[in-house]
């Protein structure tokens, strides 16, 4: 278990992580989310005792990190993927691990096995591809064979055999009764693996609550039609009591209502109906809105009457540019 | 940007406080390896396997020695039985420890900056947050290894030109201490270099900085002896500078063995380790 108090850090004028209080529970995957910049990998480094905070306590198992005997077991940490010596090779890497906490040789080939290095173990990291640095890491953080797992973006880099290889690692881990806490600036990679999300941005707690609840308060599911007879179906389903948003394009979108009530209520009328489909709104998108006010580095997109650059050949359907432009927000959950 | 679809304020999530936990609270996992407390001993063990692990020290140490062997050996050759009456038979080592000396600290640099350039260094502290324990076993396992390695090479010197050169003309003073002094003055300055590299962070930076401190003061004497009023300073450092203290120590001076040159390299070190030791514990990484 994690604890963190009022946990705070400033670097010089700028407030990097404000006033954190959250608890870290063990067996389950806990999701630590946040926009770049918004002060994940800081609370991380501060958890593991690498930064000093400027106020506020964390606790391991109530203890704090630089009073750990044998840090390895209780805490095994991926910060990033190249935080290694390039130079040296994988076996040498995790046996220099190893000796500093006590851990006997034959642990260092297990976990080389388990993360599929295997082969390469005599090689210099230096030679490695992103994805066979950030299993290496993880190597490292299982090496002790420890309570507490944190990694801080470990989908980065990974091909989706790899992405799809970590997501099952870590739910054994969080099953095996483990602390599993895992950093990530994608929604729909934490709704895929976590149990628990806390989210923050700019340093501030926004949300400390269960996956299930915050996919329920925040997916928005609706039903997305599309009629050449627009007028009338409009009328048709306000007569019905049924709200309805035009979403432009000819699109029309109904929150409350299932598709089958609304095609029997189309076909009651006569109407054709082009489009009766059941949508949800992404967690992507509600974890945007959650963090937009603390979002430090915005893109901003070009001005609409900017004209797009040179386009051959032109584009078939005849509209300006950006008019369609949120055509696609609520493409698929 | 999209449109946000209305939604219930984002500021219920931080007040509510996560009633339901999915998991079993409590059911924490426990692990077949046994646990160990850890010591010295560890951090030693893992310093070891790092400094032997990497290219750098079979470079650095590599040319040290061919520096020093080779130099020792072509000094040997061209110096007669006679040259011996008031030198050391491990002066020949001495030219080749000019240059050398920049191996060692290079070495000494890399230990710990090389540790800070590639981010290792937090792999290192999150296994062991022990960090004053790190550093010593950085500084016992570096010193152990340059010393070994450059009094060896300075013995190995004195023993072929004693072979050499050991003809009635040669006086055989007695060269123990040369090899003893010899290869702690360079192993001194390469732990100087490790305790700086640890306070700068920076590879390039640090190997500057020791460069900076061996050789300005053997040059800055030329003008700080031109005013009377830094005369006095100039002359300590002509006196105290590295390239003399080595001359000293291998009897290029006469009367004087470097005793108290190697002493002051001693004290210099001890203070930049401890200032090392200070800011290692503040400092974030």
């Amino acid at each position: 278990m994690i604890e963190l108090e009022g946990l705070t850090k400033h670097y010089g004028e700028k407030l990097a992580v404000n006033n954190l209080t959250f608890t870290v529970r063990p067996g389950i995957v806990t999701g630590f989310l946040g926009p770049n910049g918004a002060g994940k990998s800081t609370t991380m480094r501060m958890m593991l005792g690498l930064d000093n905070p400027s106020a506020g306590d964390v606790r391991i198992d109530g203890k704090h990190y630089a009073q750990l005997k044998d840090p390895l077991r209780y805490i095994g940490a991926l910060l990033d993927a190249k935080a290694m010596h390039g130079g040296r090779s994988a076996y040498n890497h995790l046996l220099c691990l190893a000796q500093s906490n006590g851990i006997p040789r034959t642990r260092v080939v297990e976990v080389l096995d388990t993360v599929g290095l295997t082969p390469v173990a005599r090689k210099k990291a230096k030679g490695f591809s992103l994805g066979m640095g950030q299993r290496l890491g993880i190597a490292g953080a299982l090496l002790g064979d420890p309570r507490i797992l944190m990694f801080d973006e470990p989908v980065n880099g990974l091909d989706p055999e790899g992405i799809h290889w970590i997501r099952n690692l870590m739910k054994s881990l969080a099953g095996q009764g483990r602390t599993v806490f895992v950093s990530s600036h994608l929604m729909s990679e934490m709704a895929l693996t976590a149990d628990h999300l806390v989210v923050i941005g700019q340093g501030h707690l926004l949300a400390d609550t269960s996956m299930s609840d915050f996919i329920q308060q925040n997916s928005r599911s609706y039903v997305r039609l599309r009629s050449p007879q627009q007028e009338r179906l409009l009328d048709v389903l306000h007569e019905a009591g049924i709200t309805v948003v035009e979403a432009g394009n000819g699109t029309l979108e109904v929150d409350s209502g299932s598709p089958e009530q609304l095609g029997d209520l189309a076909a009651a009328h006569h109407l054709v109906l082009h489009e009766l489909s059941p949508q949800q709104a992404s967690l992507e998108e509600a974890f945007m809105q959650l963090t937009a006010e603390s979002v430090e580095y915005h893109a901003h997109t070009d001005e609409p009457g900017v004209p797009p650059p040179v386009r051959l050949p032109p584009p078939p359907q005849q509209q300006g540019w950006g008019e369609g432009w949120d055509r696609t927000r609520n493409k698929g959950a | 940007m999209t449109t946000p679809p209305p939604q219930p304020a984002p500021q219920a999530y931080a007040q509510q406080s996560a009633p339901n936990w999915q998991g079993a609270p409590g059911t924490s996992y426990t692990s077949p390896i046994p646990v160990t407390r850890t010591h010295l001993g560890h951090a030693l063990a893992s310093e070891w396997t790092k400094i032997k692990s990497v290219r750098s020290t079979l470079w650095t140490l590599g040319i040290f020695l061919f520096l020093v062997l080779g130099g020792g050996l072509f000094v040997s050759a061209q110096t007669e039985d006679l040259n011996y009456q008031d030198l050391p038979f491990t002066f020949p080592a001495f030219i080749g420890l000019l240059l050398g000396q920049i191996c060692l600290i290079t070495l000494g640099v890399l230990v710990t900056s090389s540790e800070y350039g590639t981010g290792m260094i937090r792999t290192t502290f999150t296994a062991s947050p022990q960090r004053y324990r790190v550093f010593a076993a950085k500084i016992l396992v570096f010193f152990a290894v340059a010393f070994a390695v450059s009094a060896g090479s300075i013995l190995l010197v004195g023993l072929l030109t004693s072979s050499m050169h050991s003809g009635p003309e040669a006086a055989d003073l007695s060269w123990g201490g040369t090899v003893l002094k010899g290869g702690l003055y360079v192993s001194l300055l390469g732990v100087l270099g490790l305790a700086v590299g640890s306070m700068l962070r920076h590879s390039a930076g640090a190997i500057t900085a020791m460069l900076g401190i061996v050789l300005l003061p053997s040059i800055l004497p030329v003008f700080l002896m031109i005013s009377r009023s830094t005369r006095t300073l100039g002359e300590k450092m002509q006196e105290y500078n590295a390239i003399n203290a080595l001359a000293k120590i291998f009897g290029a001076d006469g009367g004087s063995t470097g005793g108290s040159q190697v002493w002051l390299l001693v004290g210099v070190t001890a203070a930049a380790v401890v200032g090392a030791f200070a800011l290692l514990e503040r400092r974030d990484v």
